[in-house]
């Protein structure tokens, strides 16, 4: 750790991993609920498990994504970021307002919740991970800017990398989609329509360029490989994100209302977002190959490969299995749907966190790595949470495969319900994946706290 | 990659990639609302209707539904549920909620009033009339 201030990048990375904790907790309760449907009703219905699970995801990747810009932006721009205590105070602002929204989800009716909390001033709330309650969006809006105009004045009186200025133009991105959860017609197909500014336009757009700079900078820090060579690779990868990934947003508009076109535009364009991913896992590994040192943080390089291939498999091609509109007319809206939101988030967004996490927590706990006990550790818990989730995603996949066929295309076609009858054994083995993601994330808090024995200790940074 | 294609090379090839997809992404757009009104089944989103989608908002169903297969996965898609089900049904349906069936799937009891409950009706007919290119592929959703 070259600057002080980097430092702050720390609680960031602790409240990230306690609500990824959470995120998990409440994914087996719904998992439960799947195959017996009555678990915990009504303490916490179904609805209310999905939100509290959703909304963490994306409250523990964002508290990621600002850890790592505090960490990052300092060390590229060369000085101190502009503000500490900003980001300090940012940093509790954020924590207490998820807390309290979550702790609103699960205290209060939902209709209640939006009652006290303003909704009827301006009606945002009730829609698909955009649940929050109207203080909370506002609350975000501030969080954010806050956050952006410490590390845009960090990057400005600094040094301007390519690095910097990518994972800068995707954080503006992400908070300028995030506006676009204020805009809610009361015309179904507008309202779903503009819903995926924010959604798509996050996870397969800005959301890219944060993972994109995330991982290059990882990769410049532990394979020693020339910064030039790393930025043009960066700068190609999150090209070819944007020019597919912004039309690619059309396969969202097959079935909701939209003009029928949209089936090509959507087709053709998300048909080519699996490249970047490819390039990506390329990248990762090419750059690993080439490198000319051997950083002593094996578990941070395995985490960075990790990322490459897990994005391109969850978000490529899962993502390419049901985006073509002849295939996605079956599968819109099924399990299928389910399978591929597992492995993508998990595999781009959760993984780049742990990548800049395992990589940047030593050196703030003052080493260059931890412990081979630690990192034996750390692996271990990369491969059990990484496999049950491929395990998650076949089983999901399964199910998704046999309520497509069961629902839609057999000849006496069942009825929802009774399809899902059907599936439940899908659900068991799920909920067993599950489970083992829950031991390996265990595992992986676990491994912080494992010292090792002194005679193998890691070159002190 | 060559020595021929440079970092510079890359980033015009996002800056200006990136910017040519997304106004053709806003021209699609303008086009797109300007066709609407031909298929989202504007004219019938009646005063009612548009109460309805609020307490369908305010229920949070989508939690657990699917809306023209948006949503949940874990209860009926509710886009054709007027179409599949009927108004009478959809309201003997609320009212009997939970079953309490053991071991089943429960859905909430929201105690609608006959007013919220019409017009939640009313939200879910003008949902079904909206022109989704003939999807569900069948009736079941």
């Amino acid at each position: 750790m070259q600057y002080k201030s980097q430092a702050v990048a720390k609680p960031y990375f602790i409240a990230a991993i306690a609500l990824f904790v959470g995120q998990i907790l409440f994914g087996l309760i719904m998992g439960l609920q799947y195959i017996i449907g009555d678990f915990l009703f009504p303490l916490i219905p179904f609805n209310v498990a999905r939100m509290v699970h959703t909304n963490l995801l994306i409250v523990w990747l964002l508290f990621g994504f600002m850890g790592a810009a505090y960490y990052l932006i300092p060390e590229e721009s060369e000085r101190e970021l502009h503000s500490p205590k900003l980001a300090m105070l940012m940093f509790w602002v954020f924590l207490v307002a998820g807390a309290l929204t979550v702790v609103g989800y699960l205290a209060v009716p939902y209709a209640s919740l939006a009652k006290i909390t303003g909704n009827d001033l301006l009606e945002t709330m009730g829609r698909e991970f955009l649940e929050q309650p109207l203080p909370t969006k506002v609350g975000i809006v501030i969080v954010a800017l806050v956050f952006l105009f410490n590390i845009s004045m960090t990057v400005l009186r600094g040094r301007k990398t390519s690095i910097s200025l990518v994972m800068l133009a995707g954080l503006w991105g992400l908070a300028l989609f995030f506006l676009f959860s204020f805009i809610n017609p009361s015309n179904l197909v507008k309202d779903k329509f503009y819903w995926w500014w924010v959604v798509h336009l996050w996870v397969e757009g800005v959301w890219e360029l944060i993972l994109g700079a995330m991982l290059a900078f990882v990769l410049i820090k532990v394979t020693g490989v020339d910064r030039e060579v790393i930025e043009k690779w960066l700068y190609s990868i999150i090209a070819m994100s944007l020019i597919t990934g912004i039309i690619g947003t059309g396969h969202h508009y097959f079935w909701i209302g939209a003009p029928a076109y949209w089936q090509w535009w959507g087709s053709v364009f998300s048909a080519l977002e699996p490249i970047p991913f490819f390039m990506m896992t390329v990248f990762a590994f090419n750059m690993v190959n080439r490198r000319r040192r051997d950083h002593p943080n094996r578990a941070a390089v395995l985490w960075a490969l990790g990322t490459g291939v897990m994005a391109f498999l969850g978000a490529g091609v899962w993502g390419f299995l049901h985006t073509l509109s002849p295939v996605n007319y079956y599968t819109h809206g099924t399990q299928i749907t389910a399978a591929h939101g597992h492995m993508a988030f998990y595999g781009a967004y959760a993984m780049v966190v742990m990548t800049m996490i395992s990589y940047t927590m030593p050196l703030m706990r003052g080493r260059q790595a931890n412990s081979n006990k630690s990192q034996v550790v750390e692996m271990w818990s990369f491969w059990l949470m990484t496999v049950s989730m491929v395990f998650i995603t076949l089983f999901l996949t399964a199910a998704g495969v046999l309520q497509v066929w069961l629902q839609r295309i057999a000849t006496t076609p069942l009825s929802f319900m009774e399809t899902q009858d059907q599936i439940a054994i899908f659900y068991w083995l799920r909920l067993a994946s599950g489970v083992v993601f829950m031991i390996g994330l265990g595992l992986y808090i676990f491994s912080f706290f494992v010292s090792g024995n002194k005679d193998d200790k890691v070159a002190e940074a | 990659m060559s020595s021929s294609f440079t970092k510079s090379t890359a980033r015009n090839i996002f800056y200006g990639g990136s910017v040519f997809f997304f106004l053709l992404f806003l021209g699609l757009t303008f086009d797109t609302m300007n066709t609407l009104p031909k298929r989202d089944n504007s004219a019938n989103l009646t005063e009612s209707a548009i109460r309805g989608k609020k307490i369908w908002e305010t229920r949070n169903c989508i939690g657990c539904h699917t809306l023209l297969g948006e949503g949940a996965y874990f209860a009926p898609e509710l886009g054709n549920v007027y179409k599949r089900r009927g108004p009478d049904f959809i309201r003997a349906w609320m009212a009997a909620q939970p079953t309490g069936a053991p071991g089943r799937r429960q859905m909430p009891q929201f105690n609608l009033n006959e007013k919220e409950m019409n017009d939640l009706v009313e939200f879910l007919k003008y949902s079904s009339e909206i022109n989704t290119n003939n999807w569900p592929p069948n009736i079941e959703g």
